[in-house]
């Protein structure tokens, strides 16, 4: 499809109107500044975390429960923030444990918002039983909390997945559980705009000489709800996070030996009154600040795309 | 009108039959209930007789049709883990789930319109942009660690607050048992009310702001300003009411999600709800307490929603079936 | 049932607990002691013949009496049994000699015929402890306080079978028409879940499941009055919560203490620790029988080689799990027997060091480029099963060796290995009956009539199989010993079973509060004292 007129306009409103909300805003290069760093920290984190906290060959037990920046009394090793209850350094541990929250975010953000778009274009424009179908779906779904869905469909994997594969297979489960728990926000958006779309004379125009449905969809109503869409992804994004770390906690989330921000709150949670603060403090910081910094950014990017607010 | 209503209740149905049967479908086949029922030292061929008395080895379709014909004169079968009807033990737990949920849904309520109201008409300074970013680190930080923090916090460090349970409760006439009444149950009520509470408060709280800003704007505002109406006129009596109206509709639909919620908060507070009950069910694999709980919720869910459609329905002939879209 | 009358039935029960409860309170004012007790979880049923599960045996052993029971030492002592012997014309007899002027909670009088009574409920097919009595064909009274059990064949060790065989009152359980324990099948809440009517020091007052069951002192009981009127017993499932609400004073002792916390708890000022070893070992297990692995990445099966096992278990570092997972609370040893049983020795105890340098020669020898395996492991049963599990991958990692690490809940777990779903898990055993037969019985002998249905490694060894089986009716203990260790010698060749340590318990309390580890988890409540 030969479509420039939509990433164009993006652009556009990018290079005009966002990017001088953005520059006034604080708060908002302070939040991106801080999600960014913790992006590239994670995305490089074979390249700058001191030891690969995943090489089990690489790992001492007795190294666990070093206080930071002080050398364990038995090994002699000392570590920047600790070790853990394993013995793997906390800094190692939070980087590697960040690229698997956030890939689990973006992949399970990005499947709910396919999901989201094809539901809500398809109930829109088609209406009639098959809008009332997809919406009550929504309806049921939106009855159970995603942690409830989640759980479900970590029953239902566990029906499918053979045991021997459901470690590997954990965090895709994860994806397409938080995933499928949160399409309903994005397809009642989208299709809420394209009801509004669809009655409008240009796509009556556009209909009646003959353009494919799919097309006047993707072509005239998509570009409309890209801000809103845009603004629901990023703080599903941090919902996503905070989803999977609650998963971890309830035990049903990627397996401890490579664990994400969640996983090491659940660890770390355990030695909250026994004195050992850095297994937990660390790691629940991190997670604090990328959630916050998204939340923030989610935040800005709805009041920034929303001319009347500003 | 009959006809709309007939055909909301025979989708209700519909939805409920659908979540009877994820819900039995889903649990019949997670973990294997003889497990959590025999000891571990009861012997094969005693677990496939059990398994043959429960009826486990039915074909699927005689197990669904007995679960919902059971289910619908309130037969939820009797707790695998507890040796008591499922239906009893709900009952007994659902108080105590519902008092937490009023009154963090309350709470969450008053300082969620108050806050959200205060943004909206003080946009820029110092205070409102604190309230604003103070919201946002409620929702940043799990509710399972914000409990934890808190019990650690007013519990052990400061001793001021009780870390578990209800604590006392009164038995009221027709069998309700309520924390309300003593001062123990009061205290105990309040941490995780907070922990439960603090994500729904943010939700208003944005919500109210971004209706009261969007109202302002309108021309009927602006015409009530020309008027010459003095500001707290305008803002309480003209802003705030045009905007409570979705709010009460979202805080309603958010009623089922906060007793869902309360799984996390019962958990970490050893709350005895039905939350807790699901919980600690699932753990055991307790099929008929899981499944119970799920058509629960979902029923909880499916009647606001009705009241929800049938007032919109009354208020606004007009809005008819296309209120979803009108939602947002 | 309706609704209504679900809500009005629960309700009615409740509110007449908490008028009871509030009596006790009044009359707790005058001169008693009240512990309020916590630990991870509730009994599951009151009915002391139902399930056969640590919580539910150490809170009715309140409630209910044993013929015999376990003191904090392991011995056996009297309880309502003041005498038993083995008939001494009849090896295939117990006799046991009934104390006198016991009385139930009702205040019926406590006869041979509720003993003979009770003998035949437990052995009930819906009774939790039938694998226990199986040797048993049939209880008479003899008189009004002597009872004679006959056995199939001579079974001089059946009387350790009986410290979680608690006497129930014929008349009350036929009144309330629970003479057989309760049957989920039945589709009937059984009167005998939620009410007691033992012998024991307490009677229940209350009782709201998972949320706290109120005990209070039975002023007509046999023995001397203890220090304790008044229980109550609050399960949090949460580690966290639990430790808080000790450190916050809202309980006085907590039963499942986290290792972890320990040290914590006993550096605070009011709280102090009591540790003992638990009768229970905690061991992993390989298949060592399978022609090829489910898990594995190599087509043979590496657990079937006896120089690869001899490798895993140079890569286990006993001492290290001991000190960093375990924070000192466990003993490490070679055998999967706890020191309290019959069998145990010195040998079978001592561990090697470990070696990675030849384990990972051992490894290579065979495997040049390692293998994998999936290993299961509970993660809520165990102290610190999941660590223990993830300190020994990272091991096995050190040796070519990768695990992938498979922890879950226990109802997940177990069924892997009793259906042989798994080739390597974790599994921790304990002993009630104090002899190594049971061990023998349940996790070493093959899987056929009703033996080895928690043998998961599928180790069948004819010769041991036998030897096993003529344990049950040998009257010679000298001679029994001596094949009893046989059996171990040839196990511990075989190495089916990889063990790691022995619990040790840790029970936190209030200071001022003095109360002993009991070796199976079953701390009793009337044996406590207070300091002053």
């Amino acid at each position: 499809m030969s479509d420039t007129r939509t990433p164009g306009r993006l652009f556009r409103m990018w290079d005009n109107d966002i990017a001088y909300s953005f520059r006034k805003s604080p708060l908002a290069i302070v939040s991106g500044v801080v999600a960014l760093v913790i992006v590239l920290a994670a995305v490089f984190a074979p390249l700058i975390a001191p030891t690969n906290p995943y090489d089990p060959s690489g790992l001492n037990l007795m190294d666990g429960f070093t206080p930071p920046m002080a050398p364990n009394a038995f090994t002699g090793n000392s570590f920047v923030l600790g070790a853990d209850n394993q013995g793997r350094d906390v800094l190692s541990t939070i980087l590697y444990g960040a690229r698997i929250s956030l890939f689990v975010g973006f992949s399970a953000v990005l499947f709910a918002m396919v999901l989201g778009i094809v539901a809500g274009l398809v109930a829109g424009y088609r209406g009639g039983w098959v809008d009332a179908v997809l919406m009550r779906i929504a309806d049921v779904q939106l009855s159970f909390p995603s942690i409830l869905i989640a759980l479900l469909i970590f029953g239902v994997a566990r029906g499918f997945i053979p045991p021997s594969q459901r470690e590997t297979m954990a965090i895709w489960v994860l994806i397409v559980a938080i995933g499928l728990s949160d399409w309903v926000q994005f397809a009642r958006v989208v299709r809420g705009a394209t009801m509004v779309e669809k009655s409008k004379e240009y796509v009556q125009a556009a209909r009646v000489i003959g353009v494919s449905p799919a097309r006047i969809l993707l072509r005239h109503v998509l570009p409309n709800v890209m801000g809103p869409v845009l603004v629901i992804g990023t703080i599903g994004l941090a919902l996503a996070i905070i989803a999977e770390a609650t998963l971890s906690f309830l035990g049903v989330g990627v397996p401890p030996t490579q664990p994400s921000l969640g996983t090491l709150i659940r660890i770390g949670q355990q030695y909250l009154f026994s004195g050992e603060w850095w297994i937990l403090l660390f790691p629940a910081l991190t997670l604090l600040a990328l959630a916050l910094a998204v939340n923030l950014l989610g935040d800005w990017l709805r009041d920034a795309l929303n001319p009347r607010l500003r | 009108m009959l006809a709309f209503i007939i055909r909301r209740v025979v989708q209700s149905a519909i939805v409920m039959l659908v979540v009877a049967l994820v819900a039995f479908a889903l649990f019949r086949y997670v973990g294997d209930p003889i497990n959590s029922m025999v000891g571990q030292e009861t012997s094969l061929a005693d677990r496939e007789a059990l398994r043959t008395r429960l009826g486990l080895n039915d074909p699927f379709v005689i197990q669904f049709g007995r679960f919902v014909g059971n289910a619908l004169q309130g037969n939820f079968g009797i707790s695998y883990r507890l040796q008591q009807p499922v239906m009893e033990l709900i009952l007994q737990r659902l108080p105590a789930t519902l008092e937490l949920a009023l009154v963090s849904g309350l709470a969450a309520f008053i300082l969620g319109v108050s806050a959200g109201v205060y943004t909206a008409l003080n946009r820029r300074g110092v205070i409102p942009s604190a309230i604003m970013a103070a919201s946002l680190i409620g929702v940043s930080l799990p509710t399972f660690l914000i409990g934890i923090l808190l019990i650690w916090l007013f519990a052990v460090e400061l001793q001021w607050l009780p870390s578990f349970g209800r604590g006392d409760t009164v038995t009221l006439p027709g069998g309700w048992v309520t924390g309300f009444l003593t001062s123990s149950g009061r205290q105990s009520l309040i941490l995780p009310a907070i922990t439960l509470g603090l994500f729904q408060m943010t939700l208003i709280m944005r919500l109210v702001r971004a209706e009261m800003l969007e109202v302002l704007r309108t021309d009927y505002i602006k015409f009530a300003r020309a008027r010459g109406l003095p500001n707290r006129t305008v803002h309480f009596g003209h802003a705030l009411k045009n905007t409570l109206v979705p709010v009460i509709t979202i805080t309603g639909l958010q009623l089922g999600a906060i007793i869902a919620f309360a799984i996390i908060t019962e958990t970490v507070f050893q709350w005895p709800g039905v939350g807790a009950l699901f919980i600690n069910s699932v753990r055991a694999v307790d099929v008929p307490v899981m499944a119970a709980y799920l058509v629960l919720i979902a029923l909880i869910f499916v009647i606001i929603n009705l009241i929800v459609d049938l007032l919109y329905y009354a208020v606004d002939p007009r809005l008819r079936v296309e209120r979803s879209a009108a939602r947002h | 049932m309706t609704l209504l009358a679900a809500f009005r039935r629960s309700g009615m029960a409740t509110a007449l607990a908490t008028s009871a409860l509030a009596l006790t309170f009044t009359v707790s004012n005058a001169s008693a002691e009240t512990i309020r007790w916590a630990r991870v979880a509730d009994a599951l049923t009151l009915d002391p013949h139902s399930q056969n599960e640590g919580p539910t045996l150490a809170v009715l052993h309140h409630m209910y009496e044993s013929l015999v029971r376990r003191g904090t030492d392991g011995s056996l002592q009297p309880r309502l049994a003041t005498e038993w012997n083995i008939h001494p014309d009849d090896p295939t007899v117990w006799v046991f000699k009934l104390r006198e002027g016991v009385t139930f909670h009702d205040g019926s009088p406590m006869t041979a015929e509720d003993v003979v009574f009770s003998f035949e409920r437990v052995r009930h097919e819906s009774s939790g402890f039938q694998a226990l009595h199986t040797a048993v064909t049939g209880a008479t009274a003899v008189d009004d306080h002597t009872v004679h059990v006959q056995m199939a064949g001579p079974s001089p060790l059946y009387v350790q079978n009986l410290t979680n065989f608690f006497i129930m009152d014929s008349g009350w359980a036929e009144k309330n028409d629970v003479v057989a324990p309760q049957n989920f099948a039945a589709g009937e809440e059984s009167h005998a879940v939620r009410n007691a009517n033992g012998t024991g020091p307490y009677t229940l007052v209350s009782r709201d499941p998972e949320v706290r069951t109120v005990m209070a002192y039975n002023n007509d009981h046999w023995d001397d009055a203890p220090a304790v009127t008044e229980i109550i017993y609050t399960p949090i499932a949460e580690p966290a919560t639990r430790v808080a609400a000790l450190l916050s004073g809202e309980v006085d002792l907590v039963q499942d203490v986290p290792v972890q916390d320990i040290q914590r708890l006993e550096q605070t000022d009011g709280v102090k620790i009591v540790a003992g070893p638990e009768n229970r070992n905690i061991f992993f297990a390989y298949d060592v029988t399978s022609e090829k692995l489910a898990s594995s990445n190599v087509d043979d099966n590496p657990f079937a080689h006896a120089e690869i096992r001899e490798a895993m278990a140079l890569a286990l570092d006993r001492d290290a799990i001991k000190q960093v997972v375990m924070r000192g609370q466990s003993q490490p040893s070679a055998a999967p027997l706890p020191p309290f049983v019959n069998g145990w020795t010195e040998d079978l105890n001592a561990y090697s060091a470990p070696d990675y340098d030849r384990a990972k020669e051992l490894v290579s020898e065979i495997y040049p480029n390692g293998f994998s395996f999936d290993m299961h492991c509970p993660n809520d049963r165990y102290l610190n099963d999941e660590a223990i599990c993830q300190a020994y991958v990272g091991m096995l990692g050190r040796i070519g060796v990768e695990a992938n690490l498979v922890s879950q809940t226990r109802s997940l777990h177990f069924p892997l290995i009793e259906n042989w779903e798994t080739d390597f898990y974790m599994l921790g055993w304990g002993v009630p009956t104090f002899d190594s037969a049971y061990v023998f019985d349940f996790l070493l002998h093959s899987r056929e009539d009703g033996f080895g249905s928690y043998n998961g490694s599928r180790y069948a060894n004819d010769d041991v199989d036998a030897k096993i089986e003529s344990l049950s009716t040998m009257t010679d203990l000298e001679a029994r010993n001596k094949v009893i260790a046989e059996i171990w010698d040839q196990v511990m060749e075989d190495r089916p079973i990889l063990n790691i340590h022995n619990q040790l318990l840790a029970y936190a309390v209030r200071d001022g509060i003095n109360l002993e580890v009991h070796p199976e988890n079953q701390p009793q409540m009337s044996t406590v004292t207070y300091d002053n």
